[in-house]
């Protein structure tokens, strides 16, 4: 990416396979601090596991990764963790409340979330108090994602990443959600790395894009790349998605 | 028992071998199979035990036991062959608990150091130790994969292997247990257990034998709870890698 940016997290020929398969192939690139990153491409190019890569969910077989200037393998798995928040399209849910489910993180230190500080959580995400001692599976697809965010950011992450987290949602769900990325964004300087379907989205709402396919990266740059892509692949891609 | 006697039994095998060729259940090679093979076991475990015994070597003792072990592990170790290690897993928990029960009742004098108390009340433990870990593995193999996004959540939080898998193994380690003890709640008054019987019916005083049951029961129940939590504990950590990774099946 040609861009000055001070990079969040950098792949320098990051390769990863599974059982011979390869899933991402030698992969450069770097994600700017502080901005919105959309991966688009079609399904099996890799996204995800990229994306799984970045909070050390998997390992790269080949290449070195860096996430704010170090190689993630001298992080503990656990503080790269915090540091990398992900939140995903089926956002699962611990069974219980609401609140049972914003102080998981805390939990898993052995420190207590204070009611004030998850009604603060449910606030930054949109949600009213009332839903603070709510079931879980009393939520809608819409509720659950704005939960699963607040969830993650619990550990006040520096990077969030975020897999295909609008594309099972209604029209107004999907304009909150999008909203309330954008609002985090604004407001914690989160670096934010989303992989969406949504190609208008993808223009809308990221400052840069990556397009993937079989496991490359095609092309990368300001959304607006979208509009006039340089590749044909790419340009077939935008069609089929309709932008 | 005469073997004429014994061998009027067999119309106990006709019967279900009747009925599979009547309903073509397709069963009756299986059932063959199975009445041959359980002829020769016994027959075979008869004579063995009865060498032994007679021989009162602490050496035969040691070898049956570690037969019994050998072949429950073998059994076992079937079910869990997703796991890495698993059979050394089984191995080690069939040996700590049958090193375990067996301290416990000849250290304190429960039952006398014979052939005859140990080979039977090992073979108890360790067939029921057996039935355990395979009930164990099937359920935890089954939870690991039904919940690998719950244990991937954990993990992407912040959470150690142990948090991301703890509640699986919870449930596991219960769902394993659960028959031992709701077949004791119903002992004596839905099943006359088969060592109970088989004394009565042996002529033994029927409370020596209840007895006898009783303290069999309750090394079922140490047996059940020992097996389960160690090869939990055991199996869990070979799930993920150094670097806190869920490994894929």
């Amino acid at each position: 990416m040609s861009i000055d940016y001070k990079p969040a997290v950098h792949f320098n020929h990051v390769s990863y396979a599974i059982d011979g398969n390869k899933i991402l192939k030698s992969v450069t690139g770097s994600f700017p601090e502080g901005k919105i990153t959309t991966l688009v491409g079609p399904s099996g190019a890799g996204k995800t596991t990229l994306l799984k890569l970045c909070n050390g969910l998997l390992s790269p077989a080949l290449g070195e990764l860096y996430v704010k200037g170090q190689l993630i393998e001298s992080y503990e798995p656990t503080e790269l963790r915090r540091l990398v928040g992900i939140a995903l399209q089926s956002a699962p849910m611990v069974s219980g409340t609401v609140y049972g489910n914003l102080a998981l993180p805390m939990e898993l230190q052995n420190k207590k979330l204070s009611e004030d500080a998850a009604l603060q959580l449910l606030h930054d995400v949109g949600l009213e108090e009332e839903f603070l001692h709510r079931n879980v599976s009393d939520l809608s697809g819409g509720q659950r994602q704005k939960v699963s965010i607040a969830r993650t950011l619990v550990n006040q992450p520096a990077i969030l990443l975020l897999d295909e987290i609008t594309s099972s949602l209604d029209r107004t769900s999907l304009k909150e959600i999008e909203e309330l990325i954008v609002a985090i964004n604004r407001k914690y300087r989160t670096t934010m790395i989303w992989i969406t379907h949504n190609l208008q989205q993808a223009l809308d709402i990221g400052d840069f894009t990556w397009v993937m396919m079989e496991g490359e990266v095609i092309e990368t740059g300001e959304s607006d790349l979208l509009k006039s892509p340089a590749t044909e692949k790419v340009r077939r891609f935008v069609k089929g998605g309709a932008v | 028992m005469s073997y004429w006697t014994l061998s009027l039994t067999l119309i106990f095998v006709a019967l279900p071998l009747l009925l599979s060729k009547t309903l073509h259940l397709g069963l009756e090679r299986d059932t063959v199979i199975a009445t041959a093979r359980s002829i020769v076991q016994l027959l075979a475990v008869g004579y063995i035990l009865k060498f032994v015994f007679d021989s009162e070597s602490l050496l035969y003792i040691f070898l049956m036991v570690t037969l019994m072990i050998v072949a429950a592990t073998h059994n076992a170790q079937k079910k869990g062959a997703a796991i890495k290690g698993i059979i050394w897993k089984v191995a080690v928990t069939l040996v700590f608990v049958e090193v375990l029960t067996q301290s416990v009742l000849l250290g304190f004098g429960i039952t006398p150091p014979t052939a005859q108390y140990i080979i039977s009340i090992s073979g108890m433990v360790i067939g029921n130790s057996m039935v355990l870990a395979i009930l164990f593995l099937n359920r935890f193999t089954a939870e690991v994969e039904t919940h690998q996004d719950k244990t991937e959540l954990i993990l992407s939080l912040g959470g150690t292997p142990k948090q991301a898998i703890h509640n699986q193994l919870m449930h596991s380690i219960k769902a394993s247990m659960i028959p031992t003890i709701e077949s004791q709640k119903t002992v004596g008054l839905v099943q006359l257990p088969g060592m109970m019987s088989g004394q009565i019916i042996a002529g033994a005083d029927p409370i020596q034998a209840v007895q006898f049951q009783l303290l069999i029961m309750f090394l079922l129940l140490t047996t059940a709870a020992v097996t389960s939590v160690m090869l939990g504990f055991l199996s869990y950590p070979t799930l993920f890698n150094q670097r806190m990774q869920l490994l894929k099946s």
